[in-house]
């Protein structure tokens, strides 16, 4: 399954936040979308998973525009990981995670249901924490159980809006191999909005740079993630240093007056 | 999904489902003991009371009527105790209790907020105004007087004013898209208005009215016909089964507005269908007990903490418990002070409140 932007153009009250943006992403990608602050990437996120309805433009899922899907078909197709939840009320790991099954599941849960989440916790390595709540886990496993839930959709493509910025390094690494191997052996496409330019240069096929609402660079990391490129779009002086493991972003400085 | 050692993951699942089936049955044991609990509650109530009746002489009476059997009394007034005055009592306290904690038990899960019952969105002050209306003024909504419908007028006229309130929350949310938090304030407002409403009817009324008016706002059992029963047992089941069928959505509703949607849920629609059908349950049984407070908001909260907060049980839980607390507090109201009975609604604060602060106390995290 592939999915498409095209023209999307998005104003929050007549600010605009995304001017005539427009994406291909193919099936099995790892693509990362990267930016500052303000540029429009959870934005375009929403936009992707129908949570916002662009002014002009359309998003295509295998050519179909997605405003005329109806919301089974789509929670079907699409897993949305967003940057925080609440939780007033609690609920088990094992609750949360079969939450996911929704789309799938009329009253009862079913075999085929559990064979799902099983596989999925396992996947995530959370299987133990099935009865605890919630609340009592750290940061990094919610993450993972959030993830987890996205999961258990079964959706073809998943978009997950900053999902490691609150982890730390470990974490950060599980989540962003997670990533990896869901596209590499499951063959699902993967769309995540990050901060760090060294876990998306690392782990991505395709990287999307924004700057103000529009794509400011597309490509292979090595091409987008120059210095120049970043001093354009990050108001911010670095230097690139070849690692064994790719290319690795060290900031040096701000540059001038900090940009809008 | 890779996985080396397939058998490894189907024991893994089947691990899972006995977890969840172990969960799930406990949880059906909780509704089953205090359903169990309630029928208890119920019989012994009907045979506590001024003139005390044995549990056995309530249990012939209620067979010679439903089952058509002839069992003899050991006390002759039985039947006429029993039928006309205290199973319909009991009843409307159970169908009432059902009614307000099923309600904010949905409440609660629909504007994700624990501190709601299902009077916030200005439904009480409403129906308060309603039968301030037709008390005070002897009219109506449509004008008509007192006679025309009988003692039936004023629960008539709460439960219009306090139905039509949700209309009025849903219409402003739907013009300001609003929140949850939004509707609520919306609903503290209109609960202003309509208190200012009643204190002028009250402060224009005359004496008999007046205490009829007070009386009303205190909640209590006194509207207890079989014609009300019969009227609010069709309308609090078929309300609460609606609500019920709503489960799965509710529950995925509390993961947040952004995963819900993408889970497939119609925010909107859920909110609208909930809150609307919630409201016409508790404003159908608050027509005829007047506001009685608490149980609406406390029976959800000790359910929760009993059974968790997926709605598949938290619903049927809170109505059974609401049922319980009402009850209880009905009975305690009539009896402890015998042969003066003190509405429900002062019982329900002044044993229900500190009750619950103890229970707050004592559990170590709240949800």
């Amino acid at each position: 399954m592939n999915i498409a932007v095209q023209n999307v153009c998005f104003s929050y009250n007549s600010h605009p936040i995304l001017q005539d943006v427009s994406l291909n992403v193919q099936q099995g990608q790892v693509v990362s979308i990267v930016g500052p602050n303000g540029a429009g990437k959870s934005t375009l996120l929403k936009c992707m998973v129908r949570l916002l309805k662009p002014q002009t433009g359309t998003v295509h899922l295998d050519g179909k525009d997605i405003a005329r899907k109806n919301s089974r078909e789509l929670a079907k197709a699409l897993g949305y990981v967003p940057q925080n939840t609440r939780d007033v009320f609690s609920f088990t790991v094992l609750e949360t995670v079969l939450m996911g099954r929704k789309p799938h599941v009329a009253w009862e849960v079913s075999d085929e249901d559990f064979r799902v989440v099983t596989q999925v916790m396992n996947f995530l390595g959370i299987e133990n924490l099935a009865e605890r709540p919630l609340d009592q886990l750290s940061g990094g496993q919610k993450q993972k159980v959030f993830v987890a839930r996205a999961l258990a959709q079964q959706p073809a493509i998943f978009l997950f809006d900053e999902p490691t910025s609150n982890l730390d390094v470990r974490h950060q690494l599980e989540v962003f191999a997670t990533i990896k191997r869901l596209a590499e052996t499951e063959g699902r496409t993967v769309i995540v909005v990050v901060h760090d330019l060294n876990l998306a240069s690392r782990f991505s096929d395709t990287l999307v740079m924004l700057k103000q609402g529009a794509i400011y660079a597309a490509g292979k990391p090595e091409q987008v993630i120059t210095e120049d490129n970043i001093r354009e779009v990050y108001n911010i002086s670095a230097t690139i240093i070849e690692t064994r493991y790719g290319h690795y972003v060290v900031p040096i400085e701000p540059l001038g007056e900090t940009a809008g | 999904m890779s996985k080396i050692n397939s058998n490894h993951s189907c024991t893994d699942a089947a691990k899972l489902k006995e977890i969840y089936t172990r969960q799930t049955g406990k949880k059906y044991f909780i509704i089953g003991t205090l359903l169990l609990l309630l029928i208890t509650l119920v019989l012994l109530s009907i045979s506590i009371g001024t003139a005390s009746i044995s549990v056995g002489d309530v249990v012939k009476s209620i067979s010679n009527k439903v089952l058509h059997t002839q069992y003899e009394y050991t006390n002759n007034l039985a039947d006429t105790i029993v039928m006309k005055l205290r199973f319909p009592r009991v009843l409307l306290a159970v169908l009432t209790g059902i009614s307000l904690a099923g309600a904010g038990a949905v409440m609660q899960g629909i504007l994700h907020n624990p501190l709601v019952s299902p009077y916030t969105l200005g439904m009480s002050g409403a129906a308060s105004l309603g039968a301030a209306i037709a008390i005070v003024l002897g009219k109506g909504l449509f004008g008509s007087s007192f006679d025309s419908m009988g003692p039936y007028f004023i629960a008539f006229n709460a439960f219009v004013f306090g139905f039509i309130t949700i209309f009025v929350i849903i219409g402003f949310a739907r013009m300001k898209s609003g929140s949850p938090a939004t509707l609520v304030l919306a609903g503290v407002a209109l609960g202003y208005i309509f208190s200012a409403g009643v204190s002028a009817l009250k402060y224009f009324s005359n004496n008999d009215a007046l205490k009829d008016l007070v009386v009303w706002l205190m909640g209590g059992m006194w509207g207890a016909t079989w014609q009300a029963v019969g009227l609010l047992v069709p309308i609090v089941s078929i309300c609460m089964l609606i609500l019920l069928s709503y489960a799965w959505d509710m529950n995925a509703l509390s993961t947040g507005e952004a995963v819900a949607t993408n889970l497939g849920v119609n925010i909107k629609r859920l909110q609208f269908i909930c809150l609307t059908v919630a409201t016409l349950a508790a404003s159908a049984t608050v027509a005829f007990t007047g506001i009685i407070g608490f149980i609406g908001l406390v029976a959800p909260h000790i359910s929760r903490m009993l059974i968790g907060s997926d709605n598949r049980f938290l619903i049927p839980c809170s109505c059974i418990m609401g049922a319980l607390v009402l009850l209880c507090a009905d009975t305690v109201g009539r009896t402890i002070v015998s042969p003066i009975e003190i509405p429900v609604g002062i019982v329900t604060g002044l044993i229900g409140g500190p009750y619950f602060l103890y229970m707050l106390l004592k559990k170590k995290q709240f949800h």
